[in-house]
């Protein structure tokens, strides 16, 4: 049992320390890969513009749920006319970064480790290599920094949508005072709380590209491999996004 | 680039060879020569490390004992840049091609040419369709890799190992699940591109009689060693038991047909 337990330790402290080389590795790549910026440009498409429908519809929906628990938990205090401000910071500070960052790894987080898995299963990484182009400049990197690129302004995004469902439930269903729902909305988030789920947007941008890119490149090269790649993509992005959530908001309270 | 001995005839030597994987030995003392400008095929059952000697060759992985020379430079000891400087001397053709995905038929060929050179769009454009016609597929260059036939792809992918007139190009199975025409064509392409472009080349295969028409040299591999070299006429009247097994393709020999097993009868029985 104790030798299970070490052993699961070890496995753990190794993968963090493989990962954390292969960060390293990304980063002596990075100015490499700037000057090529059809590359990046191309991967935000991939990363950001393809993950938009998803992204603007679960922020419509998670707004609209938003409204009605929001509208019905402040009716017991008689204080619906703080729905805006309460939803607004609630999405800006938590959901928006979060449920984002959820999307995200199920979305772009998959396709890259599954499309860079798929590379290394048909001998695409090792061509590379024969042909002396380093991989990590020509395929991680970029997909690296479309990730991190990309989730902050789908954050942003799905930020916006929501407040607009919550407004559609709130004030168009539900009957709140519009003048009252903007105005307190106004006075209430601060540029700090903007701030705090920009960086947690950013943060998690680099977690989840990160964890997609890592387990596409270390995938097995078959195809149980990629298929074990691309679920730990989703479990790994889940829970790192999570524990890293508690962090920041400790600090940042 | 750092070179560590000078230059021999030879463009490749691996002397004394150890490697192993997971505690399984693959080369035990492998010494062979690949001479400049000829066409030396790497023969031997499945599992003796054919394409384990080819990423040696690249400096995919290192020995764990023993050299590998490759146009006088120990490549076990070279650093990662020096390495791909050499490797830019080096084309290697892929068993199921390996094109990117992503890239079309001519962007694959012009790829390593972007990566390496500065040179204008029409030059590119020019050498790129110059090494298409020799494998007969500038028609095809803005095809996308999943629109090509298996002997295409192959095609395309040498035109890719070519496009830099490497001093070596390296073979993996380049017969492998191919068509006769397709088969025949890359034969064809593979003697008249070692001529015209005065290259060497390494190709494994299995393919004992299609490596027979174009073959210098031919080196068979068994138990991690070389069990045979020499001329593919040469090795067709060899005497041994597994060579004769091997270049006849008989199914019991030193290479047994049945994997390690309990007495048949009594596992029936029991």
């Amino acid at each position: 049992m104790s030798n299970t337990i070490v052993k699961m330790l070890s496995d753990t402290l190794a993968g963090f320390g493989a990962a954390t080389w292969f960060f390293f590795r990304i980063l002596g790549q990075l100015p490499q890969a700037l000057l090529r910026p059809r590359l990046i440009v191309h991967q935000v498409h991939n990363a950001g513009a393809l993950s938009l429908v998803i992204i603007m519809t679960c922020g419509l929906f998670v707004g609209m749920v938003l409204g009605l628990q929001g509208f019905d938990m402040l009716a017991r205090f008689g204080s619906e006319s703080a729905l805006g401000s309460a939803a607004a910071l609630a999405l800006v500070k938590e959901l928006g970064p979060v449920v984002a960052a959820l999307l995200f790894a199920g979305r772009a987080g998959t396709a890259l480790a599954s499309e860079i898995g798929l590379m290394r299963a048909t001998d695409q990484l090792v061509a590379m290599e024969v042909m002396a182009v380093d991989p990590f400049r020509y395929v991680v990197a970029p997909r690296f920094l479309g990730g991190i690129i990309a989730l902050p302004l789908l954050t942003m995004i799905f930020i916006a949508i929501g407040i607009f469902g919550v407004q559609l439930i709130g004030v168009q269903q539900l009957g709140v005072d519009q003048g009252t729902f903007w105005s307190q909305m106004r006075g209430s988030v601060e540029i700090e709380d903007i701030m705090e789920g920009l960086i947690k947007g950013c943060v998690f941008g680099v977690a989840c590209s990160l964890i997609a890119v890592y387990e596409g490149f270390t995938a097995a090269p078959t195809a149980e491999g990629v298929g074990r790649a691309t679920t730990r993509t989703v479990v790994n992005s889940a829970v790192m996004t999570l524990i890293l959530d508690y962090m920041i908001t400790a600090i940042m309270l | 680039m750092t070179s560590d001995r000078p230059k021999t005839f030879n463009l490749v030597e691996i002397s004394d060879v150890h490697y192993s994987i997971g505690g399984r030995d693959i080369f035990k003392g492998l010494t062979l020569e690949i001479p400049r400008g000829k066409i030396t095929a790497i023969m031997g059952p499945s599992g003796t490390g054919k394409t384990t000697l080819l990423r040696l060759i690249t400096g995919q992985i290192r020995p764990s004992r023993g050299k590998v020379w490759v146009d006088g430079q120990d490549v076990s000891r070279l650093s990662r840049q020096e390495l791909y400087l050499l490797r830019q001397q080096i084309g290697m053709l892929f068993q199921n091609g390996a094109l990117l995905t992503d890239l079309s038929v001519f962007e694959n060929v012009a790829f390593p040419v972007r990566e390496h050179t500065d040179l204008p769009e029409a030059l590119i454009r020019h050498l790129v369709l110059t090494k298409l016609q020799a494998v007969g597929l500038r028609g095809a260059h803005r095809l996308m890799p999943h629109e090509l036939s298996g002997g295409m792809a192959r095609r395309v992918a040498l035109a890719r190992a070519m496009v830099r007139d490497p001093d070596l190009l390296i073979y993996d199975e380049p017969f492998a699940g191919l068509d006769p025409i397709s088969m025949g064509v890359i034969l064809r392409l593979l003697r008249k591109v070692n001529d015209a472009l005065g290259i060497t080349s390494i190709v494994v295969s299995h393919d004992v009689d299609e490596i027979a028409l174009v073959a210098d040299h031919s080196y068979i591999l068994a138990g991690g060693k070389v069990v045979a070299s020499g001329s593919p006429k040469a090795l067709k009247n060899d005497q041994s038991a597994l060579v004769r097994q091997f270049m006849n393709g008989l199914p019991d020999g030193p290479v047994p047909f049945h994997y390690p097993a309990p007495d048949y009868y009594s596992d029936l029985l029991d």
